[in-house]
């Protein structure tokens, strides 16, 4: 998925292309996703982030499409700006506001796998740690109560920090919704798929999207 | 009627604010030591058409839930002023 300000649908085309799928660049303006199995939202700044990161992004026009997809089952991950517009679309619950600490953070991170039923770890272990890196302002992680106590309690906090680096409450790196086929994570997964890029943690990610 | 429509936005008590706490840290600087609660929001501005007062309102007050805040992290004041 494309967005004006879309910056990392290329190096998403690449890591699922380096496991043998099939992908299409789509764009934000059409009206239909062209019978995609799955759509990831890439990390970006779509529509320049203005007013706030995912906010205009929810009303460009393949978005209806993309909700009707994502309620009728269809795998959808949104990675970094994509989990601001997930968010912002209300396909996830939460927020994502500004860092603890006021910095943008751009290093490598340490997961937990924290539950396998969702479409992006289907294919990973609980408890498993992955090295994949993070590129974010605005990803601090947040909810009411009442919304993190039904995450908790629903078991979908999909990924944890093992060392939090931007104040997320529960250590929160990935959601997803109630039907487990909408994920949302703020580390960049298709950047830890080549040995080249210090980590290829990021292909147990992929390859459970593209078995969901 | 047209109103005069300013949605002051604020972050929610508790929500992070990376350019308050910067300005609120080099106020001091500048022999500023009593301040504090610095906070930074946003101004939106728009001219709005509408039968009433209360109209003007209502519509005011969706488009802000709908779209110009996220009630999540954010909550807005709003201010009509109708024009002559």
């Amino acid at each position: 998925m494309i967005f004006p300000g879309t910056n990392c649908e290329t190096d998403v085309v690449e890591a699922v292309s380096s496991l043998g799928a099939n992908s299409e660049l789509l764009w934000h303006g059409d009206e239909n996703i062209h019978g995609v199995d799955s759509i990831v939202i890439p990390g970006g700044f779509a529509h320049g982030d203005y007013l706030r990161p995912g906010a205009i992004a929810r009303f460009s026009p393949v978005m209806k499409a993309v909700t009707k997809f994502a309620l009728e089952g269809g795998p959808v991950i949104g990675i970094c700006n994509g989990f601001q517009v997930l968010t912002e679309a209300g396909l996830l619950p939460g927020a994502l506001q500004k860092n603890r600490g006021l910095k943008f953070l751009c290093q490598p991170a340490v997961l937990r796998v924290e539950t396998t039923e969702s479409i992006l770890t289907n294919k990973a272990t609980t408890g498993e740690s992955l090295h994949i890196p993070i590129n974010h302002f605005e990803g601090n992680y947040t909810c009411n109560k009442e919304t993190l106590k039904e995450l908790q309690e629903e078991n979908r906090i999909v990924l944890r920090y093992v060392n939090n680096p931007n104040g997320s409450i529960d250590d929160i790196a990935g959601v997803c919704n109630k039907k487990r086929n909408v994920v949302g994570l703020m580390p960049h997964p298709e950047r830890a798929c080549n040995d080249l890029l210090g980590s290829t943690d990021g292909q147990v990610l992929f390859r459970s999207l593209l078995a969901a | 009627m047209k109103f005069s429509i300013l949605v002051d936005i604020q972050l929610l008590e508790g929500i992070s604010d990376p350019a308050g706490a910067t300005i609120e840290r080099a106020l001091p600087a500048l022999g500023y030591k009593e301040i504090c609660d610095v906070s930074v929001g946003k101004t939106i501005r728009f001219t709005l058409e509408a039968t009433s007062l209360s109209e003007a309102q209502k519509t005011s007050e969706k488009i802000c839930s709908l779209f110009l805040t996220n009630p999540v992290i954010e909550e807005a004041k709003i201010v009509i002023e109708e024009l002559s």
